[in-house]
């Protein structure tokens, strides 16, 4: 469904993306993981035609540059950075994008109930929580039943119930048979959304895997904050040294750092210990 | 919860050709919409309206015993007006236009779409200028209703006539303002050069070109080409020879004009405002095509 190849983008002497090549077959989910300017976004801006490039990029055998609107008539895009026009109203900014689409008010009204924006259909865009444009620029994304959804981030700006949702939600599309290239940093939404992973770094790929493999592959590692009894902190901590479990301790608890697929591990062997966890988070 | 699924599953197959009839027309009235919410035209649109009709009032007293002498004073007011006013309000918008869209990033949301960059341009200048002859509408309309209760209207022809050179003024201030707008990187950048250049083309072009005449001993034909060369003159000239009926009340450069080119005077000068309307929004929508990045 999405072809690219030799793929390269120069900001004057900065290359973004060099010789990117990657395919996404129909209905699949593939997410570009990678830390920050590792040229994720610009994939999927080269794949909308928003941007020059070099190189080739085809969705469902058209040029993005040559058929670049038949192309994004195909694709629904919700953007990292989201921008609308702040002076309009919810309603207004979906009439619009559905009228660029060729879609009437009929349409706009079903994505408004879809995704629970009737109460806010006439509230202008600067008034939105980051949430609720979050939501807005999926409506808008969704309006012509795209095959194909190109999602950058795309819960970067949400609070943990609405990411929850948004995750939801996208399995849905991705299990109604959609395909879906989506770009994250965030290893738990690639493990549920996506069938396979693209890891980029510096404009290039590092390594292509199924998510679950991702962090053995990279030797990605993470840290559990474990907040346990005053008394059994130092208990705590020879278990996980004879283990070789690194910890320190800090203000709260301990900091445990534990390669990305192993996090279960070393929570077995606090309750080998007898260490009963008070809390527990992950830092990635 | 519904189905995310569109009804009719056909829907995406024809979207790209209806969208291609809509495109320009829905980006045009999105434009007239947000021209229409912004505060900044209600007042460059209610202060032209009171000045226009302000100075038809003043330019008129006992206009029915002065007849065209107090239409020509009435003109003469507007056209000074028409040629402070209208300049900065084409200008302004047009340099806020695509340059502010870019910084904020709607100008992504909006090329996202199934729309060419051909048809976001033409678009946002069809909206703009829509908005701009309503605006400048406005101004001529509050001054030709004065005009006409006061005067009868019987010089509805030459009015009409400075309404029109006023739409072809603003129309071609607008796509100089895009032309600003397409390669400025900042929409505060874009609007400080616009300011510069109604300056230049106000001011300077008045005073800069006298000074010059005087200090290089221009020569009367080159005097009067380099003034017509600027828009807010040719305006000036136009809208003037359109209810004097001559430019020799301009001076020497007036007469020299008379006598050089006879009859196709007007054309000429109109015609010159007709390249500055268009020549100025075909370079910007050159350069917003052929841009690279968004």
């Amino acid at each position: 469904m999405i072809h690219i190849e030799e793929l390269t983008k120069r900001y004057g002497n900065l290359t973004v993306l060099d010789r990117f090549a990657m395919d996404v077959a129909e209905a699949e989910a593939v997410a570009l993981w990678g830390p920050n300017g590792a040229g994720k976004t610009t994939v999927v801006r080269c794949i909308l035609g928003l941007v020059d490039y070099d190189g080739t990029v085809e969705v469902d055998g058209l040029d993005a540059v040559s058929r670049g609107k038949a192309v994004r008539s195909r694709v629904g895009y919700v953007a990292q950075e989201l921008s609308f026009y702040d002076e309009m109203a919810v309603v207004d900014v979906l009439d619009f994008s559905a009228s660029l689409r060729g879609f009437g008010t009929e349409r706009v009204d079903e994505v408004i109930d879809l995704f629970h924006l009737g109460d806010h259909r006439l509230k202008r865009i600067a008034e939105l929580s980051g949430g609720l444009k979050q939501r807005l620029a999926l409506a808008s994304a969704l309006i012509p039943d795209p095959p194909i959804l190109l999602l950058d981030e795309p819960t970067s700006s949400l609070d943990a119930h609405s990411r929850e949702e948004a995750i939801e939600l996208f399995e849905r599309l991705r299990d109604e048979g959609r395909t879906i290239l989506l770009t994250t940093h965030h290893m738990e939404e690639m493990g549920m959304l996506v069938d396979r992973v693209i890891a980029m770094e510096g404009g290039r790929i590092v390594t292509e895997c199924a998510p679950a493999a991702l962090a053995d592959e990279l030797g990605l590692r993470v840290w559990l904050h474990i907040l346990v009894d005053a008394e059994n902190t130092a208990k705590a901590q020879e278990a996980l040294a004879a283990d070789g479990f690194d910890s320190r301790l800090n203000a709260a608890g301990i900091v445990v750092e534990v390669p990305a697929q192993r996090k279960g591990e070393a929570l077995k062997v606090l309750y080998r210990a007898g260490v009963e966890i008070e809390d527990l988070e992950v830092w990635s | 919860m519904t189905a995310i699924v569109a009804p009719n599953a056909e829907r995406v197959a024809d979207v790209p050709e209806r969208a291609q009839r809509r495109a320009i027309v829905a980006i045009a009235r999105k434009e007239l919409g947000d021209a229409v919410r912004s505060r900044w035209f209600w007042m460059w649109a209610i202060a032209f309206a009171l000045l226009a009709a302000v100075l038809a009032s003043v330019a008129l007293p006992g206009s029915r015993i002065a007849g065209s002498a107090s239409f020509g004073r009435t003109a003469a007011s507007l056209v000074a007006l028409v040629q402070i006013i209208v300049p900065l309000m084409g200008l302004t918008l047009g340099a806020q236009s695509i340059a502010a869209q870019r910084e904020s990033g709607a100008l992504r949301f909006l090329l996202s779409h199934p729309v060419n960059r051909t048809e976001a341009f033409w678009g946002i200048h069809l909206g703009l200028s829509v908005a701009l002859l309503a605006a400048a509408s406005a101004g001529f309309g509050a001054a030709g209703l004065v005009t006409a209760i006061r005067s009868g209207g019987a010089q509805a022809g030459a009015f009409l006539r400075i309404t029109v050179l006023a739409w072809v003024l603003v129309i071609a201030m607008l796509g100089v303002g895009m032309l600003i707008s397409v390669f400025a990187r900042r929409a505060s950048a874009a609007l400080g050069i616009a300011v510069f250049v109604w300056l230049a083309f106000v001011f300077l072009g008045d005073l800069g070109l006298m000074g010059t005449a005087v200090a290089t001993r221009m020569p009367v034909d080159a005097l009067f080409f380099a003034t017509v060369a600027n828009p807010i003159e040719a305006f000036r000239l136009a809208a003037l020879g359109s209810f004097v009926g001559s430019l020799d009340i301009l001076g020497p450069s007036g007469t020299y004009a008379v006598d050089a080119l006879g009859p196709a005077l007007m054309p000429v000068i109109v015609g010159v405002l007709v390249l500055w309307m268009i020549l100025p929004a075909v370079g910007a929508w050159i350069r917003f095509r052929t841009a690279k990045d968004v």
